[in-house]
């Protein structure tokens, strides 16, 4: 997970996503894990389908893959969803609403960010109107390379995702709760005065919302 | 104290036999669409999920209520619908409560609903409400009808004394009475949700219907009181037109049977637009309704 204690630019970002996190876990005690053990089988889905990736989604969802042999189904709306999976390059007006609905879902929430537009930028890194690195405005829990990955390499992110929700493992929304000022300034950077406004996410600050 | 554990009994059986038939039902279904689908237990792991999620939101006193009144809704229906016939056991109050009882409680879940809803404002949510109400007036006269006419049949309206009236196989009243099963078995079905008539939450259509503004805990208890309030439902037509059941084992037999029919035709038949699901309860089962009703009424012989 990154982090925006150590450094700013971009070199050193790219070194501090390297470099693996001790991992952090949150739950213990036997109610925690059983409850940890069956979040992992029911992740509720919503597909933001942002670029190209999205089109991986749907035999992934219906019979050719069954997603749902796994408990991953698709969620009509945010308040109702666990996973948010950002499908590819994210232009900077979808990148508002994607905040708006990364910030309606209940936690505990995840995200899982497909091809490697999501990652560095992949072939729109220097596009004028995306951004390049997903995990500077909302946290990212499970990144899928690729371009686009397949409908496997898909399952497999979810595998590894629920791996990590069993294991207790701190989800990106600590980290989003912890550093929200950090977010609100690279959103605000790159989004001017069209950032969402303030009421969405404030109830971050009022003390310890579980 | 025979009461109260007799209540908690019944609806924990009630929560069992839903997730189980509903995970039964979505393992049904991923067969027939050729695949694996999700494990039998997948309803129960969603609802203990939904329980332990946080729930941020709020549009103000009714919007947390509304779960609340549907909630209490589905566990009175459990608690009036006798699950057994001569046994002590998983009575509830029913000896207390009548059909016509039921048939009041069986609407307090859309009216919750429409009261919980209507304060969220969310448009998504007020047009699966209206669709809901709309159905509920194709689905309802039907529905009625075939209990009246099983009332009428028995001449009682006590639940028990149907029951006992039906003694064996051959006093089943799906054998003596078939008009009213079938008068009521399509409402049934739109009752449930199933298929050709889940106008309401009508998925990929309406985003969630009524449920949209739901997330987190609030979801949790409406999954729970759906799932209650189907077997409470499928005990109701089993009680009626089965014979109802003398142990546990024989009522799980009897109501996966109705539910696997049920099932059935949800999974063949697409979902149906709103104004085809009321016209189509106004024609075929409202008409089948009314000559039943003719038929008790001028022919008694017929049914007796
Ligand atoms: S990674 Fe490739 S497939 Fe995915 S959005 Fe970018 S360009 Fe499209």
């Amino acid at each position: 997970m990154y982090h925006k204690t150590q450094c700013e630019g971009f070199q050193c970002e790219q070194a501090m996503l390297e470099v693996p996190d001790g991992v952090e876990a949150v739950r213990e005690g036997v109610l925690d894990r059983l409850i940890a053990w069956m979040r992992q089988k029911s992740l509720f889905v919503l597909a933001y389908g942002t670029g190209c990736g999205a089109i991986e989604m749907r035999p992934l969802m219906t019979s050719r893959f069954d997603a749902e042999r796994f408990g991953v189904i698709g969620a009509a709306t945010p308040r109702q969803a666990d996973v948010l999976i950002i499908s590819g390059y994210l232009a900077l007006k979808t990148l508002r609403r994607v905040i708006r609905s990364y910030e309606q879902m209940q936690e505990p929430k995840y995200v899982i960010a497909l091809g490697s537009c999501t990652i560095n930028g992949g072939m729109y890194w220097d596009s004028y109107n995306t951004v390049k690195q997903v995990d500077r405005y909302i946290p990212v829990d499970i990144y899928i390379n690729g371009c686009m990955p397949r409908p496997e390499a898909l399952i497999e992110g979810f595998v590894a995702l629920q791996a990590r929700i069993k294991n207790g493992e701190k989800g990106g929304y600590h980290h989003y709760r912890e550093n929200i000022d950090w977010y609100k300034a690279n959103q605000r950077k790159v989004l001017g005065d069209q950032v969402p406004p303030a009421y969405t996410y404030d109830w971050y600050h009022a003390g310890d919302v579980a | 104290m025979h009461a109260v554990v007799d209540s908690l009994a019944m609806i924990a059986v009630s929560y069992v036999m839903g997730f189980l038939f509903y995970g039964f039902y979505r393992q049904l279904n991923a067969r027939v669409q050729r695949r694996w689908g999700p494990s039998i237990w997948q309803n129960f792991f969603d609802n203990m999920k939904f329980f332990f999620k946080s729930e941020t939101l709020t549009h103000g006193p009714m919007f947390f209520f509304g779960p609340m009144i549907i909630m209490a809704g589905a566990f009175t229906t459990v608690l009036f619908v006798p699950f057994l016939k001569d046994s002590d056991w998983l009575q509830g109050f029913s000896q207390y409560g009548n059909l016509i009882l039921i048939i009041y409680l069986l609407v307090v879940g859309p009216l919750g609903n429409a009261l919980a809803v209507g304060s969220s404002g969310n448009p998504f949510g007020v047009m699966g409400v209206t669709r809901g109400l709309t159905r509920l007036m194709g689905l309802e006269v039907p529905f009625f009808l075939g209990l009246a006419l099983v009332m009428l049949q028995h001449e009682t309206t006590s639940v028990h004394a149907i029951m006992a009236a039906q003694d064996g196989l051959a006093n089943w009243g799906l054998v003596t009475n078939p008009i009213a099963f079938c008068v009521i078995l399509l409402p049934f079905i739109a009752s449930q949700n199933g298929s050709p008539f889940d106008v309401v939450g009508a998925p990929v259509e309406v985003y969630a219907g009524p449920r949209v503004e739901f997330g987190g805990r609030l979801l949790g208890v409406l999954m729970t009181q759906n799932m209650m309030m189907s077997i409470a439902k499928l005990v109701l037509v089993v009680d009626l037109f089965m014979g109802g059941a003398t142990n546990i084992l024989v009522l799980i037999g009897k109501a996966f049977a109705l539910f696997l029919l049920t099932t059935v035709v949800s999974m063949v038949f697409p979902r149906l637009k709103t104004e085809q699901a009321v016209d189509f309860f106004w024609k075929v089962p409202l008409g089948l309704g009314v000559l039943a009703v003719i038929l008790t009424v001028w022919l008694p012989s017929w049914s007796a």
